[in-house]
C-alpha cells in the first residue's frame, strides 16, 4: 500500500496527534464532570443538563464524534502500512521501545473503541432514547446521576470499567507525549518535562476514572 | 569460546530461504564478530559448503556498511556499537547467537544476510544534498554559523546511513535516518535555501518506497550506533510543517 494514496506519512501523524490532543483535551473536561459524582449528584445532574442542552455544546458534540472517527481511521491506516512495511519478521526480536507502551498503541486504542461503544449505549444512547428505559427522573427532571449509580452498583461492571481505563492509561501514557513529538514540539530543555507531564497526565486522569466507581460501588 | 549460531541462509532473492545451525569452537574473546563469522566462513569454504554472505567493508565503524540482526539487536547487543565493532567478549561461551538480515519490505534480501539498502540512496537522490554552483573556493568564514547549529548538525551527520534504525522499529520506519539527513543540513545556512523541497521530497520518496510510519517508540534512538537523537525526527517534523505551510 502507498502511502500516496492519501496524505504523505508526516500529514497522517500530524492528524493522528492534533485528534489525539483533542480527545485528551476532552477526557479532562469528562473527568471533571464525572468528579462532580463524588461531592453532589445534584451537581453533575446540572453539569449533564449543560452539556445536553446548550446548543454549543450540541454541535460541539459532533465535532468530538468526527474526532473519534478521524483519529480512530487514521490510527487503523496507519497501522495497516507499519505491518505491511514488514512482511517478514524476525525470529528473535529484543525490547527496544524506549515509549513501553507505544507498541501497543493499535490493541490499546482497539480496546477503547470497544469500550466507547458499550459506553455510548449505556449513556448517550439512553438519553437520546434509542435504547433502554430512558433516564430516570427526579423532581421532573433527568437524573443522569443516578443513571450512572445504578450501573456503578454492578461490581462486574465496575471491575470491567476499572479495567478498560487502565488500558485507557497505557494509551494515554505514550499519546500525550508522542503527539508533542509529532509535531515538532520536542526542545531539549522542554522535553523532559513534557515526558513527565505526559505520564502525570495519564496516571491522573486513569486514577480519577477509577476511583470514581469504586467510591460510588463501596459507598 | 564456543558458540552455537543459527544464521539465516538463503541463496538468492526469490530462495525461500531458512536458518541453519553451525558450532564454532575456540573464538578468541578478542575476536571481533565479523571475525568470528571469517573463522566460520573459513571452515565452510575448507568442507566444500557454500560460505555465509554478509555486508562490510571498513571494520572501523564508519562506514555503514556491516549491519546483521544479532540476538534481536540490529549491530548486536552492545549500545552505540556497529556489528564490526562489536566484540566476543560480549558474549557468553556456549550461547547460542541468532544472526538475522535487516528486515524491511524497502530492503529485500539479496543472499544470506545482505540485503539491499539502495532505497537510502534513492532518498538521498530526491533531496540529501544542496545545490552548489562550481567556482571559486568561498573563505570558510564568510558565513558565521552559530555553534549550537553546527554541533548539531555535526550530530546528525553522523549517521553512516546503515538501516539499523529501520531494522529497529517495529514499523520499519526510515524516519531517523531521513530526519538526521534532513536536519544536518536544514540547520546550516548552506541547507536552508532548499530545505522546504528537500525535506517533501524526501519525506515523499521515504513513504514511496514503501517505509512504514513513525509511532514514536524511539526504538530507532536506542539501537541507533551512532547515537542519533529523535530529536532530529522532531525536527523533520516542524519543517516538513514550515514548508507545507510556507
Amino acid at each position: 500500500m502507498s502511502s500516496s494514496h492519501f496524505y504523505s506519512s508526516i500529514t497522517k501523524k500530524i492528524i493522528m496527534s492534533l485528534m489525539g490532543l483533542f480527545l485528551l483535551t476532552f477526557l479532562l473536561v469528562h473527568l471533571t464532570l464525572n468528579s462532580f459524582l463524588l461531592f453532589d449528584k445534584n451537581l453533575f445532574n446540572e453539569g449533564a443538563h449543560f452539556m445536553g442542552t446548550n446548543p454549543f455544546i450540541q454541535v460541539f458534540q459532533w465535532v468530538l464524534f468526527a474526532g473519534f472517527a478521524i483519529h480512530i481511521l487514521y490510527g487503523i491506516i496507519l497501522q495497516i502500512q507499519n505491518w505491511v512495511s514488514r512482511p517478514k519478521g524476525y525470529k528473535k526480536r529484543a525490547w527496544m521501545e524506549q515509549s513501553p507502551f507505544s507498541k501497543y498503541m493499535i490493541y490499546t486504542g482497539a480496546i477503547i473503541f470497544i469500550f466507547l461503544a458499550i459506553h455510548l449505549g449505556n449513556f448517550f444512547f439512553v438519553k437520546m432514547g434509542w435504547v433502554g428505559n430512558g433516564v430516570p427522573e427526579l423532581g421532573g427532571k433527568e437524573d443522569m446521576g443516578q443513571l450512572v449509580i445504578d450501573l456503578f452498583s454492578n461490581g462486574g461492571y465496575v471491575a470491567f470499567y476499572v479495567i478498560m481505563f487502565l488500558l485507557m492509561g497505557f494509551h494515554l501514557d505514550h499519546a500525550f507525549q508522542s503527539a508533542f513529538q509529532t509535531l515538532g514540539l520536542n526542545h531539549p530543555t522542554y522535553w523532559g518535562f513534557i515526558k513527565g507531564l505526559s505520564r502525570v497526565y495519564a496516571i491522573v486522569v486513569t486514577l480519577g476514572f477509577v476511583i470514581i466507581p469504586l467510591v460510588i460501588y463501596f459507598r | 569460546m564456543d558458540l552455537k549460531l543459527k544464521i539465516w541462509r538463503q541463496a538468492s532473492p526469490t530462495d525461500k530461504g531458512q536458518f541453519v545451525d553451525y558450532d564454532v569452537h575456540n573464538i578468541s574473546t578478542d575476536a571481533s564478530f565479523l571475525e568470528m563469522i571469517d573463522i566460520l566462513n573459513d571452515e565452510l569454504i575448507e568442507k566444500g559448503e557454500r560460505p555465509v554472505a554478509f555486508d562490510h567493508d571498513c571494520r572501523e565503524g564508519i562506514c555503514g556498511m556491516c549491519s546483521l540482526y544479532i540476538n534481536g539487536h540490529p549491530h548486536g547487543p552492545e549500545a552505540a556499537t556497529t556489528t564490526c565493532q562489536l566484540h566476543m567478549r560480549k558474549f557468553k561461551d556456549g550461547e547460542t547467537v541468532v544472526i538475522e538480515p535487516w528486515r524491511a519490505k524497502p530492503f529485500p534480501v539479496i543472499k544470506d544476510l545482505i540485503v539491499d539498502r539502495s532505497a537510502f540512496d534513492e532518498i538521498i537522490q530526491s533531496g540529501g544534498y544542496i545545490s552548489v554552483t562550481t567556482g571559486g573556493v568561498p573563505d570558510g568564514n564568510s558565513i558565521p554559523i552559530n555553534k549550537e547549529h553546527a554541533d548539531l548538525a555535526m550530530d546528525a551527520a553522523a549517521c553512516i546511513g546503515c538501516g539499523a534504525c529501520v531494522a529497529a522499529c517495529k514499523n520499519a520506519s526510515a524516519m531517523l535516518f531521513v530526519s538526521a539527513k534532513v536536519s544536518q543540513f536544514a540547520l546550516l545556512p548552506q541547507g536552508k535555501i532548499e530545505a522546504h523541497d528537500r525535506v517533501k521530497a524526501m519525506v515523499a520518496k521515504m513513504d514511496e518506497l514503501g517505509f512504514g510510519n513513525c509511532t514514536n517508540t524511539y526504538a530507532c534512538e536506542a539501537e541507533c550506533p551512532k547515537e542519533i537523537s529523535v530529536a532530529n525526527i522532531a525536527r523533520m517534523n516542524r519543517e516538513f510543517i514550515k514548508a507545507k505551510l510556507g
